[in-house]
């Protein structure tokens, strides 16, 4: 035991004193808090439209204005014709064009119907549906009112809306989470597997085999420095997070750290896999950031909500476990609830943990036969 | 350019040498385009409603059938307890909990307004907001009828009314496989590239290889260059069979010019690569260069607007993504292969991406040192 | 041997930060000899090599390689030599075919003589049945003698070996120098540093280093005599000895 202490008293030891790796394990995941809370965001502002005012009178300058004042767009170059719609989507510039059909105020007031069309760019249908609906619904807020003054009409049933969790909705809300788990997914199994093929391949390995360390002991003794590294690495991006974004803890914080421990000790084992099965560093790396960087980002739910995903990819996003801590994090931090609201997602995590040291250990001592 | 010939022949050889990286270069891309495009939408469908109906009138039922009716909300439990349906928000049970208080139907059957209130699930701000128009929507219908009911069905067309009518041009039925599949293909070739050239320079550094390179009189750009040029190679193999699979299996539209789409690829891949370069000629080990390489992809590719609008960004990070060359590529396929843009439209956007793959490229060869 | 110098050093020094490395060397080196740098480890015999091949620059000093300056052309001098490292640094995921294909095109011979010469180095080193295997598989001594090879392969001026037989079996090492012997008798100026005494037997000239100075320069054989010493080793440890009353004060510490 005594002799095991020795040993990752020096892979600590081989740890800080390559400062640049340790700046950048710190330096990292802040940075990439901070940017990413800051930057990564699906709310839909200016977004840039452009008008075809075939009438141009007064209803439509109203209008046009009523869409450019709400924030969500902002107003580019008027357009002249019908022929211009395309060569300026086509370039980029605008998200959408909005056309008042020719007579449009006097066709409102006459025969109580205009048309108004939003032609969206579909190449990013995302932005298109966004665009459409904001636009759709400033519109009908402005048909209530014209409603209330032409017809003194009462507008009966009057919904209110309560957001809850994030009342002021916040993208980073959905996003600090995100990239938490994206980044304790990816460094952590970056870093184990690095350090551990690093040996292999450098015959190093062999070295610490003959001695009297346990293979186990070996593999252990590589990866508590890392473990511990990760869980400060994520205090400080939880402070951060708090600082910075204002996003609360609203649960235990005692929770919160056991479960992010239970995380990192999965995303470390699954880096103690990849190292069993690469042979040299460049192929580890390979599997944990090319094979892992794509799934973690797409089928985790930091981006893209998992309900909306076609059937039959919900047993396959099962496999991916950043998924199942986003909702950990989530719960807790966001919603606060207790244990009761996360014990299904932690149970899995726990499986995946102990599955992924079942097949290190297996393929280790097939290696070694 | 001989020399550059022996040395590009030389990591050929050594990338297919690596039996799983020979085969995992091509693989790894189209698994996971095939799995992966498909699978990701924004398309919300199915929002969970809870509905707490303490009214219990025929005008309360009227409301609850028309939201039942829509697509778009899935009314999935009914209670009458507030603190049950709380709970259900809460477990993520359900995403929206509408409240009919007691009085509704009598409020509004006299004309009056009868007060609703609706509890969303805001921790996705967009998924709320969507939900949110879409339910007043659907209450917005539910108001004209009354209207119109109540002022006899021959006023209702007297009602001034602004109709709206959406078309999506590129891709009518918003089809996000279009959207996803040059996005997707873009980051596996960002990622491909970057991991592998990088790496393999700086492998050479810490095997000692690189010194029987140094002490040769090769150029230094000759060296850089023949390390860029099986990458691009690689990168543009995988651009080609992931274009091939969208359009077998996905049928993706393909509006512009193959050539053009090739061409800014490779401006993209040169840029790409030398950044990469430049990091590892400033790294010492793989380690090293893995984490920062790490920083830069993670950075390239949340900031390029390919899962995320780039116009929502704050002014600062779009001024970042100047230099970002991810966030052109991501533009530029996506307008060249659903918008059929020509080299003309995107001329200023080709010229940034060349004076960047330069700018890097320079960089990398001047900071390489071929002394110790 | 002819007197004509290739390589002429005028007070060289060499630091790192605060340490002196090399501590104003000034030799020359004459066209078709071989040339021994001997030293214990950390001498400072490398550093000196490194910066005669053009990979190191020189703090201070006249460096003249083929005739260009390492401060000034290292790229020139490039040209004219070979070296092999002290670690093993050809490509171990090639075989030694491939490597001597990439190492010929770069030093721009053509792809023929390429392949006609790799033919006859593998018959004079029984090596055919090796020549398509990846070098991490073959055994260090065959790994040595390729590197070598491949260092004088494009026919250099001159080649720099750096320790070049550490770790080798004596039987390998035998082998080895008599491929030194046939590269200096083809007028290829052969430097080499070693710690291996009887190695510095074999030099025509020999010049001792002892923390970063060259303490002794001259034939085994004056050196012998010089100092009343049977073997290298013996005038070598006399030196090297950091004792008062030996023929040369030791350098005064730089630290």
């Amino acid at each position: 035991m005594k002799r095991f202490w020795g040993f990752v008293k020096k892979e600590f030891l081989h740890i800080f004193r390559d400062f640049r790796t340790m700046i950048i394990i710190f330096v990292i995941p802040a940075a990439e808090i901070l940017l990413f809370g800051f930057v990564v965001s699906t709310d839909l502002k200016n977004a840039r439209v452009a008008f075809l005012d075939l009438s141009g009178d007064e209803i439509t300058r109203q209008l046009s204005e009523k869409i450019c004042s709400s924030g969500f767009f902002r107003k580019s170059e008027d357009l002249l014709s019908f022929n211009d719609i395309d060569r300026e989507l086509r370039k980029n510039k605008i998200k959408a064009v909005i056309v008042f059909e020719e007579n449009f105020g006097s066709k409102l007031i006459g025969e109580g119907k205009a048309v108004m069309s939003i032609i969206a760019d579909g190449s990013e249908p995302n932005m298109a549906s966004l665009v459409t609906n904001y636009a759709s619904a400033i519109v009908a807020d402005f048909n209530n009112r014209l409603i209330q003054t032409s017809g003194s009409v009462n507008i009966l049933v009057q919904p209110e809306v309560r957001m809850f969790y994030n009342p002021s909705l916040k993208s980073h809300f959905m996003f600090v989470p995100g990239v938490i788990t994206i980044i304790m997914t990816l460094v952590c199994a970056l870093m184990t597997s690095i350090t551990i093929t690093r040996e292999k391949e450098f015959g190093t390995m062999e070295v610490l085999l003959v001695s009297p360390l346990k293979p186990i002991q070996i593999i252990l003794g590589k990866v508590i420095p890392y473990f511990i590294l990760s869980i400060a690495d994520a205090i400080l991006i939880l402070i951060l997070s708090w600082f910075v974004f204002g996003l609360p803890i609203k649960g235990s914080i005692i929770l919160l750290l056991a479960e992010l421990m239970l995380y990192i000790l999965m995303s470390l084992s699954i880096g103690i896999m990849i190292s069993t099965i690469s042979k040299t560093m460049q192929q580890a790396i390979f599997i944990a950031l090319v094979g892992m960087l794509l799934p973690t980002i797409l089928l985790s739910g930091f981006i893209f909500p998992l309900e909306n995903m076609p059937k039959g990819y919900d047993w396959f996003s099962a496999l991916f476990p950043p998924r199942y801590f986003i909702v950990v994090i989530k719960n807790i931090m966001i919603k606060g609830t207790g244990f009761l609201y996360v014990w299904k997602e932690t149970l899995i995590l726990l499986f995946f943990t102990v599955t992924s040291i079942w097949l290190s250990i297996r393929n280790f001592k097939v290696r070694l036969q | 350019m001989r020399t550059i010939l022996y040395l590009i022949r030389k990591e050929f050889l050594q990338i297919f040498r690596d039996k799983f990286i020979g085969k995992a270069i091509f693989a790894v891309p189209i698994v996971q385009m095939l799995i992966l495009v498909p699978a990701v939408t924004f398309e919300i469908k199915n929002v969970k409603v809870c509905i707490i109906d303490m009214d219990m009138t025929a005008e309360s039922r009227g409301l609850v059938s028309k939201l039942e009716g829509s697509t778009f909300f899935h009314v999935r439990f009914s209670t009458y307890s507030e603190k049950e349906a709380n709970d259900l928000l809460h477990r993520g049970k359900c995403d929206l909990v509408l409240q009919i208080p007691s009085g509704f139907g009598k409020e509004t059957g006299q004309g009056r307004q009868g007060k609703i209130l609706a509890s969303v699930n805001a921790i996705n701000a967009v998924n709320a907001q969507l939900s949110w128009a879409y339910l007043s929507g659907v209450i917005r219908d539910y108001n004209l009828n009354i209207i119109a009911e109540n002022a006899g069905a021959r006023t209702l067309a007297a009602l001034p009314q602004i109709q709206v009518t959406n078309r999506y041009w590129y891709n009518e039925t918003l089809n996000y496989k279009y959207y996803m599949l040059p996005g997707v293909l873009g980051i596996l070739i960002l990622a491909i590239g970057f991991v592998l050239a990088g790496l393999n320079l700086v492998k050479e550094k810490e095997s000692g290889t690189i010194e029987q390179i140094n002490v040769t009189p090769i150029k230094k750009y000759q060296f850089i260059i023949a390390k860029m040029i099986p990458f691009l190679i690689i990168g543009l193999i995988d651009l080609a069979i992931g274009l091939l699979i969208g359009k077998l299996t996905f049928n993706i539209p393909f509006e512009g010019s193959i050539a053009l789409l090739f061409l800014c690829s490779a401006i993209f891949m040169t840029a790409l690569l030398g950044v990469a370069l430049l990091i590892s000629t400033i790294s010492n080990t793989q380690q090293q260069y893995m984490f920062t390489g790490f920083l830069f992809i993670i950075i390239f590719v949340l900031m390029s607007g390919v899962f995320t609008p780039s116009e929502s960004m704050p002014v600062w990070a779009q001024k970042i993504n100047l230099v970002n060359p991810a966030a052109y590529i991501m533009r530029i396929n996506r307008m060249i292969m659903l918008k059929g843009s020509a080299f003309s439209d995107i001329s200023r956007d080709i010229y940034s991406l060349i004076i960047i793959a330069a700018a890097f490229t320079a960089l990398a060869v001047n900071r390489y040192r071929k002394t110790v | 041997m002819t007197d004509s110098t290739v390589i002429s050093v005028t007070n060289l020094v060499k630091k790192f930060g605060s340490f002196t490395a090399n501590d104003n060397l000034s030799f020359e080196v004459y066209e078709g000899e071989i040339f021994g740098f001997l030293g214990a480890n950390g001498a400072g015999k490398t550093t000196a090599l490194r910066i005669l091949s053009g990979l190191l620059t020189p703090t201070s000093g006249e460096v003249i390689v083929a005739g260009y300056n390492a401060k000034k052309d290292p790229e020139k001098i490039k040209k004219s030599i070979g070296y092999m490292c002290q670690k093993f640094s050809l490509y171990p995921d090639l075989s030694a075919r491939e490597n001597i294909m990439l190492y010929g095109g770069i030093y721009g011979m053509p792809k023929v003589l390429i392949k006609k010469r790799t033919e006859e180095l593998f018959e004079k080193l029984n090596f055919r049945e090796y020549g398509n295997r990846m070098i991490a598989e073959l055994p260090l001594g065959l790994k040595q003698k390729l590197a070598f090879s491949v260092a004088v392969f494009h026919e250099p001026k001159i080649v720099f070996l750096d320790e070049p037989t550490g770790g080798v079996d004596p039987i390998t090492r035998r082998q080895f120098w008599e491929m030194i012997y046939e590269t200096a008798d083809r007028g290829i100026t052969v430097f080499v540093t070693t710690h291996y005494m009887d190695e510095a037997e074999y030099c025509d000239r020999i010049s001792i280093m002892n923390e970063g100075r060259i303490v002794a320069l001259d034939t085994p054989e004056g050196l012998k005599k010089k100092y009343n010493a049977k073997s290298v080793e013996e005038v070598f440890v006399r030196i090297a000895r950091p004792v008062n009353n030996q023929p040369h004060p030791p350098a005064p510490s730089h630290r």
